[in-house]
């Protein structure tokens, strides 16, 4: 629990600073039957990172990454928007989407776990053809749909909550049950700790690794759905751009390491939690768009300098934990 | 064995890609542009990153037509080498005349000179370079973005002359630091700067994106209470806000007016709809000028260094009139 306290810190540090700007930031109404406010929107807009951060979870912790999900959001919204304005139900429409996302997902695993090209290679390639693909599909458009059922899933409400926010909930607790109450978390983390030991141990780590790169393609093209269906139009272009690397940010501010083992999934969720509220902040407290990138450059620089044990002890003057005993704690924790 | 196959299929990624890029070319054998004869013009396009590039690509292909121009066609896919390879390829089959729009401003210079030394006049289109040299290319046809964000002032000047009190207005601007968003934004500002009662209160990039215009939107009108005003940098980022605004239980158009840029189809159903209020065009559709350009250069007549794309502005009652012929 303790390697969430520096994020959970910073979290509420952005909140703090968008209080002092902001008045009223942390009231929410309810307005036309649904919660509306500040932080509903930090959520709802934040649904889509923390989607496709949460997949990126599991690939980093196979000791691998996945360049392609921003360009899986693009094809999802975009196939979802297209047989959506040829009248498919919106049913057809979103199994078909992410039918394609699960085989996408599928085809980077074999790349990776198959043929055994290095996953930064491996899933550059569908990151650059995937936008195209994209592209193919919307014909170079952008194809605006009206249909309130799609509307719902990533622009409605539910239960006075914002849709995209459940789903993000459900698929973040069925994550957690599956890692963490069954041995999938353990075999995971041996596969990216050391695939050859997990091989020789019995685990068939290539079947692992594809899984792990099927539910992260397949947690984009939810997100992919969510973030066209908010603005009720696809636009393969744009949609996504640049994801890959808000998400693999969310990953390592929540604390699990890019060389792959132990991950932590709430730890994901408070990143991507992190990285929305830095941009909500930024529009509220009206800092100039020539100068955002410096800011949010400044901000994660701070909050990963936090992070880490090293440098609190240099600024603090305080020893390091003795790390190899931390760790053993860690696996006996995961075990259990 | 891995790794030799990896090899292969990068080896087949690439193949893919240097194909995809080569259609257009060597199409036609005839017309290389003797005295009098059909003109031959080599037209390389930035790609087809949105509908307003692909209405732009249809306009230059029809008019051609018309124009009894032959025209070869090569689509850069936004890469700069593919667009000087496009050029020198034009070069050497001997074309009457080369047309481009720039997919960026700088390093130029080289391939047009070799256009000059093989006497090949160049027009550029939409897009301008920033060669010191002007002598490289005969003229520039393309939008004057600072004349749009000037038109969008002019109307809300007009919109709000019987007015005393202040308005409160929020920017969208396009992405950071392009010529669009950068005019655009310099424009409006210098009409509306000569009367203290209009306030930008709030701007912010919202990347030429309708999903960003929503985010964006939603935060101002958390963070601003009071907004009178909403002028965005183009038509996708309103349509984006309109959704914001909607959800704040606002009306567009009425409690927050609207001024757009770009006038592309779903902007003006929404200007017909009466969420938008005012839309400037920026007009892709700039063939018939580029061909008539094109025409007189190869003859040798003077051209204006600078012309400027005809555009036009639309009130919701003009929206509603035009919108079944919008061509994109």
């Amino acid at each position: 629990m303790r390697r969430l306290l520096w994020p959970l810190l910073a979290l509420a540090a952005l909140l703090l600073l968008n209080v002092a700007f902001t008045d009223g930031f942390l009231s929410i109404q309810i307005k036309d039957g649904h919660l509306y406010g500040s932080l509903i929107d930090i959520l709802r807009f934040g649904a889509p990172l923390i989607l496709v951060s949460l997949g990126m979870t599991l690939v980093i912790a196979t000791g691998g990454i996945d360049l392609s999900v921003g360009s899986v959001v693009a094809i999802s919204g975009a196939l979802a928007c297209l047989q959506i304005s040829e009248d498919a139900s919106v049913f057809t429409a979103v199994a078909l989407a992410l039918g394609l996302c699960l085989a996408l997902g599928a085809w980077n695993g074999f790349l990776v776990a198959g043929i055994g090209i290095q996953p930064i290679i491996a899933t550059l390639i569908l990151m650059v053809a995937g936008r195209g693909l994209a592209q193919l599909i919307t014909d170079g458009q952008i194809i605006t749909v009206n249909s309130p059922a799609y509307k719902l899933i990533g622009g409605g409400y539910w239960l006075t909550l914002p849709f995209g926010i459940l789903v993000v909930a459900a698929i973040w607790a069925v994550t957690a049950f599956l890692t963490r109450r069954l041995a999938l978390g353990l075999v995971i983390e041996a596969v990216g700790g050391n695939p050859v030991a997990s091989r020789l141990a019995g685990i068939d780590a290539r079947r692992v690794t594809v899984m792990a790169y099927t539910a992260c393609a397949l947690c984009a093209g939810i997100a992919g759905l969510m973030i066209s269906s908010n603005v009720s139009s696809a636009d393969g272009n744009n949609a996504g751009l640049w994801i890959e690397l808000d998400a693999i940010l969310a990953v390592v501010i929540g604390g699990t390491s890019l060389t792959g083992g132990r991950f932590s999934l709430t730890g994901t969720v408070l990143g991507a939690l992190i990285i929305q509220t830095l941009t909500t902040t930024i529009y509220s407290i009206g800092v100039p768009p020539e100068t955002t990138l410096l800011f949010k450059a400044l901000v994660v620089t701070t909050v990963c300098l936090l992070q880490s044990p090293a440098f609190r002890a240099k600024v603090f003057h305080r020893r390091p934990r003795p790390a190899p005993k931390a760790a053993a704690e860690e696996k006996v924790k995961v075990t259990a | 064995m891995a790794k030799r196959f990896s090899a292969l299929v990068a080896l087949a990624v690439g193949a893919l890609l240097t194909t995809s890029c080569g259609g257009g070319g060597g199409t036609t054998s005839a017309g290389t542009g003797g005295g009098g004869d059909a003109i031959t013009m080599g037209f390389s396009q930035v790609g087809a990153e949105s509908g307003w590039r692909t209405a732009n690509t249809k306009s230059v292909q029809d008019s051609a037509k018309n124009a009894g121009i032959t025209l070869k066609f090569s689509d850069a896919q936004q890469k700069q080498e593919n667009q000087i390879k496009a050029i020198r390829s034009f070069i050497q089959q001997k074309v009457d005349v080369i047309a481009f729009s720039p997919v960026v401003e700088s390093g130029w210079d080289t391939v047009l000179m070799e256009a000059k030394n093989a006497k090949i006049p160049v027009i550029l289109t939409d897009r301008a370079v920033d060669s010191k040299d002007t002598s490289l290319y005969k003229t520039f046809l393309g939008s004057d973005f600072v004349e749009e964000g000037k038109k969008a002032g002019q109307w809300l000047v007009q919109e709000y002359k019987d007015s005393k009190d202040p308005v409160n207005i929020v920017e969208l601007q396009g992405t950071t630091g392009s010529a669009p968003a950068n005019d655009r934004k310099a424009g409006f500002a210098e009409v509306i700067g000569a009367d203290p009662k209009f306030k930008i209160v709030a701007s912010q990039t919202g990347d030429f994106t309708r999903a960003k215009g929503k985010e964006v939107m939603e935060a101002f009108l958390k963070s601003t209470p009071d907004i009178d005003v909403l002028y965005a940098h183009n038509d996708d980022m309103g349509l984006g806000a309109i959704e914001a605004i909607e959800g704040a239980g606002k009306v567009p158009g009425k409690d927050i007016k609207i001024i757009t840029v770009d006038a592309v189809k779903d902007g003006m159903q929404a200007l017909a709809d009466g969420k938008i209020n005012f839309i400037v065009e920026c007009s892709p559709l700039l063939g018939p000028q580029l061909m008539d350009l094109a025409k007189k250069v190869v003859k040798g007549e003077q051209v204006p260094a600078r012309v400027v794309t005809e555009e036009t502005t639309f009130t919701q009652e003009q929206a509603k009139q035009v919108l079944s012929s919008r061509q994109y």
